[in-house]
């Protein structure tokens, strides 16, 4: 410590900085000179024949480009491309995102009228869809679709990731034929999924079922989480099973206490991927589960709501109320999902590595 | 082919395994072998990947409880010789053997041996450290026991003595539920060494496995291998011709002159480096190629 602070007698006062970064003052003044762009863009939209949001994001596009390339005259060659590149990149970026933001945007604005505190818990047993927004709700909805989902999942993931297992860890003699069905099936048409299920289940037991609705679903969730398994299997490192098979173990009991565990978080996803593939699907369940106004809990028996099957009633009636709730059941079911993947993330996403 | 190396190529009997050494210690070149007994031994081995030739006629016998150096330039075989001794040559989908390796007087390929349960006893460390990343420091170490489905008493007590014997119970001993990626390079590969040691191997290879490390984890390592040749026959591939000189009982250098891995000459380490019998050994331990 001595010699430290004898060294830090002669040392000048250094203050941290980042000079990597542009300067406070060049930040202010650059957000100035995007202000005057965007007035300009919208005197042009407003005097010009350019109109609406898309001809102003169009114009302060050119404008922003514009500006990059005269800025970028006599910086040579190398830094000029590099600032054009980042400016198109850049508003790539935002094109993308003007999508989800617009659903995103619109959902929460046409959802919001139709919700209360009963929204979730009730159903349209009694209440008509013409009826005041303050009655009824989408309980039975969730319940159905919670219900299809969970058995379709139960069904799916370890079918799904056992075909990963074979891919990638078995590799046996059916590898190709496996790897092409999988493939034929995440083109199946949804419609034919449920048709395929219609044909069998439905008019096997003469009746409409949740059951049959999670078995359509699975159709379409099973390619999903098998190519998802695999590619995620793929990334594990040869050295851990030849680590695994060096200590005498079996290929199976490798795969299963190795070589799955190491890829948890990424089977998480492919199990929220296969969920996301089929929660909002429409056209398998119309075939299949159909729809119900009411609570129902036994998958088995009878036609059973869900989410998208009540957006879709709700919006073919077509009255004010009914295209209200539709919305409001369309946010809802957003929401329902956000929340699944936040949570499947918490859950299954902790690496230890 | 006829590398013959003369010393030690005496036939004789250990009584205490029952290998009877047959008189092919003549022709071929053949490890020098000392009174003790054989942990492992290779007879005529060949090994090819597809229509490559890359190991010819190697017989090597490895005594028990000694260590053993392999040594020789890169792409020589001596990597795929030592894999072939616990039979983790096959998984490479175009690998071909020929020859014999013999564990305690009989053939590891033999087709009703279970390879599984074979390297049971034929552990072996990698070159690069390869802790499993889902597990804690203490399911490492009991992995292979939980793998191979082996009965246990004490659990606990298995962690303490494998991680003492491979020199990191000191360092760990607070946090043996921490991730093993959490430890350093050399303290992973000496997790790795423990983890091999709890299903309590009779052999244990190790494919360079301080070249990924700094000096002072290769000293502790190096200590750990002597260590263990008090009760483990140890094989080791090794770069580093100190290291060799160091860890080693016996040596044996492989060497490629662009055709198939041959073994030039296999003797008591001591006499590798100062009196070798052949000038490419010679050569090869001063460092003039390589």
């Amino acid at each position: 410590m001595s010699t430290t602070s004898d060294l830090a007698v002669q040392v000048v006062e250094a203050t941290p900085t980042q000079p990597w970064h542009k300067p406070r003052s060049e930040q202010r003044r650059d957000a100035l000179v995007y202000l005057a762009l965007a007035v300009v863009a919208y005197a042009i939209v407003m005097i010009s024949g350019v109109a609406g949001p898309d001809g102003f994001a169009l114009v302060f596009f050119v404008e922003v480009l514009l500006l990059t390339i005269l800025r970028s005259r006599n910086i040579g060659k190398a830094k000029s491309t590099n600032a054009i590149v980042s400016t198109v990149i850049g508003a790539g970026a935002v094109v993308a995102f003007v999508p989800w933001m617009s659903i995103f945007v619109s959902l929460v604005t046409k959802g919001f009228h139709g919700l209360y505190v009963g929204y979730l818990f009730g159903d349209m047993r009694v209440t008509t869809p013409d009826d005041e927004l303050n009655m009824g709700g989408v309980g039975h909805a969730i319940i159905g679709s919670m219900l299809m989902v969970l058995i379709a999942t139960a069904i799916t993931l370890p079918l799904g990731i056992l075909s990963g297992v074979y891919l990638t860890e078995v590799r046996g003699r059916l590898t190709k034929v496996v790897r092409f069905v999988i493939q034929s099936m995440s083109g199946v048409p949804s419609i034919v999924a449920g048709l395929f299920i219609y044909t069998t289940v439905v008019t096997l037991t003469e009746s409409f079922s949740g059951f049959a609705g999670a078995l359509a679903l699975s159709v379409l969730m099973l390619p999903t989480v098998a190519r998802t398994s695999e590619e995620v299997l793929k990334l594990v490192p040869e050295d851990l099973r030849a680590a695994s098979y060096a200590l005498g173990a079996r290929q199976w009991r490798s795969s299963l206490m190795v070589v799955l565990p190491t890829v948890r978080s990424g089977l998480t996803t492919a199990a929220i991927l296969g969920v996301a593939r089929v929660v909002g699907e429409t056209a398998p369940l119309l075939l299949t589960a159909l729809s119900n106004n009411a609570f129902k809990f036994n998958p088995f028996n009878g036609p059973i709501a869900s989410m998208p099957m009540y957006v879709f009633g709700l919006l073919q009636i077509g009255t004010e109320y009914s295209i209200a709730r539709a919305w409001s059941g369309s946010l809802v079911l957003m929401l329902i999902v956000l929340a699944l993947f936040v949570a499947a993330r918490r859950l299954g996403g902790k690496d230890k590595r | 082919m006829n590398i013959v190396n003369q010393v030690g190529t005496e036939s004789k009997t250990s009584k205490e395994n029952g290998i009877i050494m047959n008189e092919m210690s003549a022709s071929g070149a053949t490890a020098a072998v000392a009174e003790r007994p054989l942990g492992l031994e290779t007879r005529g081995l060949h090994a090819w990947f597809g229509s490559h030739h890359v190991l010819s006629d190697i017989n090597l016998q490895f005594p028990e409880r000694s260590v053993t150096g392999l040594i020789g330039p890169s792409g020589c075989g001596k990597s795929t010789y030592l894999r072939m001794l616990n039979r983790m040559h096959e998984f490479i989908p175009s690998a071909a053997m020929a020859g014999e390796v013999l564990m305690d007087g009989s053939d590891i390929y033999a087709p009703e041996v279970d390879a599984a349960a074979m390297r049971l006893k034929v552990g072996m460390v990698f070159q690069k450290p390869n802790p499993f990343p889902a597990m804690t420091i203490k399911e490492n170490v009991l992995s292979g026991i939980k793998l191979a489905n082996l009965e246990v008493p004490n659990h606990d007590e298995v962690v303490e003595k494998c991680l003492t014997r491979a020199g990191l119970w000191k360092e760990v001993k607070d946090r043996l539920n921490a991730s093993g990626g959490s430890l350093s390079g050399g303290q992973q590969q000496r997790l790795c060494i423990a983890r091999s040691l709890a299903v309590e191997p009779t052999i244990l290879l190790m494919d360079e496995p301080c070249s990924a490390l700094d000096p002072g984890s290769t000293l502790r390592i190096e200590e750990t291998i002597h260590e263990l040749a008090e009760k483990i026959t140890v094989v080791i591939v090794t770069h580093n011709m100190q290291q060799a000189s160091r860890v080693s009982d016996y040596c044996a250098f492989f060497l490629s002159d662009g055709g198939p891995g041959i073994l030039v000459e296999a003797d008591a380490t001591r006499k590798m480096f100062t009196n070798p019998t052949d000038t490419r050994t010679a050569d090869y331990v001063q460092g003039k190629f390589g």
